[in-house]
């Protein structure tokens, strides 16, 4: 995932001049998760720029470079840290174009590990989908395979609007086939990544391959599932999602993120409404509990999504519980 | 020996990353493009290398370079390093002074985040060591110029220009004001006090020169050929709002004017502006930006990595601070405790100059001398234009609830940048009675006409609502777009469709 991840922005920046990295550690470092490996070598420091510890500062320095004509990559060492840079990305970049009447745009990528890894408690472990999501003006993708990265990172680079990444640092090490010809994958498309006709699962991020083992397990017992990985959350693409639950007539929704007012609970919510005459029973969220991450590592499980709270999840719709 | 400016040569704390030497022997810093024989590669080459580098200045000596054993011999042959990193002076002035290749460790202090020297005096800083520093002034306040050497000599029609433009705003200012008490528009920020400020720099500037403002910056705008009806039909937020009627009255922007669109949230705009410098440095397309904050903003978290930034990624970059004495209620005293905005300048390594913002040349000279060194020498300048704020904050302001009437009228009697231009026209002889008599007629007759005209204009095309939301209206919005229309079209009689422009069916 971190070499696909790699290779788009190395090819955009190949393929446009004005794309350029910007970010703590992302040069000299290498990147503090290796993602941009060797590209300080091959393009040199002006576009590949190592910043002062400020996720305000440096996103705003994004921000100003987009408005002037460059095509920044801004990679947060972690979203927890994109906290400090709200205002720069939400008051700022999302609205600039609407607020300009057309006249200024912010073509900027905003990309790093989202959601919680291990061991890191609270202040490290925090999704930020849902700060994002809420607002018009971003667009907000969620890859989940080296395939799907590349792809939809390299859209992501030649949109002309303001677009968050989010990675995770536990999918980092995933493995996938690439291709090896220029593609890209359009932002706004989900995907059905596991076909079947008992179930519904929307799911976006990391926690896909808890949903497909979850899936492989209830297969056992009869039920079958089918997965929509949402892999952009703005703009949601509706259509694949409400297709799926009308075949399947139940649905689950799944997100890392703490429940209340989340973007899972928002899907859910539009499922709800949309399908109401399909469904067979109500829809049910997987999510973070409710609580601030502990760092006790049985804790920070026991916090989270997990296989077994998704498969209840699932006989829970079903009637099977 | 070339002629250097003393501020610069002497100039502030170098951080480890600015180019400059210390001098082994007068120990004084100097920027390696002064003439110090040391080009910019072999500088990064001796930046990345940890052994010691003794260095004396064309002043205390010849230019000397040592550089531990490989550069002993003086010979390009025999040396490591390939040829683009020998110095640029003459290999035959070199030589070897047997006495400066041993400094002393107790006076040099190695610590990468400092180049500075030990002492052995447990003395603090105080911040009042140093003396304050000056306002550069021109004209005095009566609008004789004080040193002939510093006239700009503008030329006439310039300066009446100028003139022209702060006396225009004024008057637009003061119709708008009323228009919002009589609740034709919903709020108005005045520029009283500040149009030296705003038309002295704007006249130094490049038309295309990238402008990122902070809300009272209207005379830029105005000096870029932003016409009346732009300004009033942003104000009214109607159909010919080039803003489609989208933002909060006085938040121009101008892609034309090369101005960016106003941002509510305070120095927000000044990291942008640091980045898009940069991005223009690297464009190398022979323009900079400006900044434009009050001194209130730079106590904004977004103004401390923005001249951090601007210094350590050498950005083309103006930062213009007006500080106009106050932040809607706060009083500068209670703003900040050091020698205002200027002070902070050396404390980035950035070039810094303080001015009278009331002396429209002084604006403009200051002004076209950064302009001038961000744009050879790719870094950024503070300027901190001194000034008063007149009028209230706002609309939604009454400063008369913390400062007193007679402190406002004295300013806008004794120190206007507005009267101070005049008195120089009138003692040059550009300008007299009765073409001010002329003027205030003729200015306020095509404010009130341009004023009446967009009150008159038709409020934007409802559609306006959804679209530019992103470059594309998304499927999501178009269904929105299309259900307002029928609901729209449904309740027609409910709806003040006649003030708007027409949807399409």
């Amino acid at each position: 995932m971190r070499e696909a991840i790699r290779q788009a922005i190395d090819e955009e920046m190949d393929r446009d001049d004005r794309v350029f990295v910007l970010g703590e550690e992302v040069a000299e470092y290498d990147g503090a998760y290796k993602v941009s490996r060797g590209l300080l070598k091959k393009y040199g420091a002006l576009r590949v720029v190592d910043t002062p510890i400020t996720e305000l500062g440096f996103t705003g320095l994004g921000v100003g470079a987009a408005l002037a004509g460059l095509r920044p990559i801004v990679e947060w060492m972690t979203f927890n840290f994109a906290l400090l840079a709200l205002d720069q990305v939400i008051n700022n970049a999302a609205k600039m174009r609407y607020m300009s009447g057309g006249q200024f745009r912010c073509p900027i990528v905003f990309r790093g590990p989202n959601g919680p890894a291990e061991y890191l408690s609270s202040q490290h472990s925090q999704s930020l989908q849902t700060y994002f999501a809420h607002v018009p003006g971003l667009k907000i993708i969620a890859p989940t395979s080296p395939y799907d990265a590349k792809g939809l990172l390299k859209s992501a680079i030649r949109d002309d609007n303001p677009v968050i990444v989010l990675e995770s640092e536990m999918s980092y090490a995933w493995k996938g086939e690439v291709p090896s010809e220029d593609y890209t994958i359009p932002l706004g498309q989900a995907q059905i990544k596991r076909e079947g006709t008992d179930v519904t699962i929307v799911v976006h991020g990391k926690p896909l391959k808890m949903v497909l083992e979850a899936a492989e397990e209830v297969a056992q017992q009869g039920i079958a599932v089918e997965v929509v990985d949402v892999r952009s959350i703005r703009p949601l693409d509706e259509q694949t999602i409400y297709d799926s639950v009308r075949k399947t007539n139940r649905a689950v929704v799944v997100d890392e993120s703490w429940p209340f007012a989340s973007v899972g609970s928002h899907i859910a919510w539009l499922i709800s409404h949309y399908c109401f005459d399909e469904l067979d029973a109500q829809v049910e969220l997987v999510s973070g509990e409710d609580v601030p991450m502990p760092y006790n590592h049985s804790l920070e499980l026991a916090a989270q999504p997990s296989v077994e709270k998704i498969i209840m999840a699932i006989k829970n719709v079903c009637y099977r519980s | 020996m070339t002629d250097r400016d003393p501020s610069i040569y002497y100039g502030g704390n170098f951080g480890t990353r600015q180019e400059a030497f210390d001098c082994d022997g007068c120990h004084r810093w100097q920027h390696h493009t002064y003439n110090t024989g040391i080009s910019h590669s072999f500088y990064r080459q001796m930046q990345h290398r940890d052994d010691l580098f003794m260095w004396r200045c064309a002043d205390c000596s010849i230019p000397m370079i040592h550089d531990y054993s490989q550069l002993i011999s003086l010979d390009a042959e025999n040396t490591h390093l390939p040829k683009e990193f020998l110095p640029d002076c003459d290999l035959q002035d070199i030589s070897i002074n047997l006495s400066l290749v041993f400094t002393p460790h107790h006076e040099r202090a190695e610590f990468p985040g400092i180049r500075s020297r030990y002492t052995n005096k447990l003395e603090f800083l105080e911040p009042d060591r140093y003396e304050e520093i000056p306002a550069y002034r021109v004209m005095d306040r009566k609008g004789l110029i004080i040193d002939p050497s510093q006239d700009p000599k503008v030329d006439k029609d310039t300066v009446v220009k100028m003139y022209r433009c702060m006396t225009l705003l004024n008057t637009m200012d003061r119709i708008l004001y009323e228009s919002q008490r009589q609740g034709r528009i919903s709020f108005y920020m005045t520029n009283y006090g500040e149009e030296g400020t705003h038309i002295g720099s704007a006249a130094a500037l490049d038309a295309k020169d990238l402008v990122f403002g902070q809300y009272r910056e209207a005379g830029v705008l105005m000096w870029r050929g932003f016409s009346l009806d732009d300004f009033m039909n942003q104000c009214y937020g109607n159909s010919g709002d080039v803003g489609k009627g989208r933002q909060m009255p006085v938040h121009y922007g101008s892609l034309d004017c090369s101005f960016v669109t106003i941002s509510s949230t305070l120095a927000t705009q000044m990291p942008q502006a640091a980045g898009a410098a940069y991005a223009y440095k690297r464009a190398q397309n022979g323009l900079i930006v400006v900044c434009y904050f009050g001194e209130g903003a730079s106590s904004e978290g977004d103004a401390h990595p923005a001249f951090n930034f601007a210094a350590t990624l050498e950005c083309p970059v103006i930062f213009f601070c007006r500080n106009n004495g106050y932040a809607i209620s706060t009083p500068t005293h209670e703003q900040y405790r050091g020698d205002g905005i200027a002070s902070r300048g050396p404390g980035y390594g950035m070039t810094t100059i303080r001015v009278d913002g009331n002396d429209v040349f002084a604006v403009y000279n200051a002004t076209k001398a950064a302009r001038e060194l961000c744009l050879t020498q790719s870094r950024p300048v503070l300027l901190e234009a001194m000034t008063y704020r007149i009028g209230h904050h706002s609309t939604s302001d009454d400063s008369s609830a913390y400062r007193s009437v007679d402190e406002v009228s004295y300013w806008d009697r004794e120190d206007h940048p507005i009267s101070r231009l005049r008195y120089y026209m009138m003692n040059q002889g550009y300008w007299t009675e009765a073409d001010e008599k002329e003027w205030m007629k003729k200015s306020r007759k095509r404010v009130l006409d341009a004023f009446s005209d967009a009150e008159k204009r038709l409020k934007p095309n409802p559609e306006l609502l959804f679209t530019d939301v992103y470059d594309e209206i998304p499927k999501r919005l178009q269904q929105q777009l299309k259900e307002m229309k029928e609901h729209v079209r449904k309740y027609e009689e409910h709806y003040p469709l006649k003030m708007f422009e027409k949807m399409e069916k």
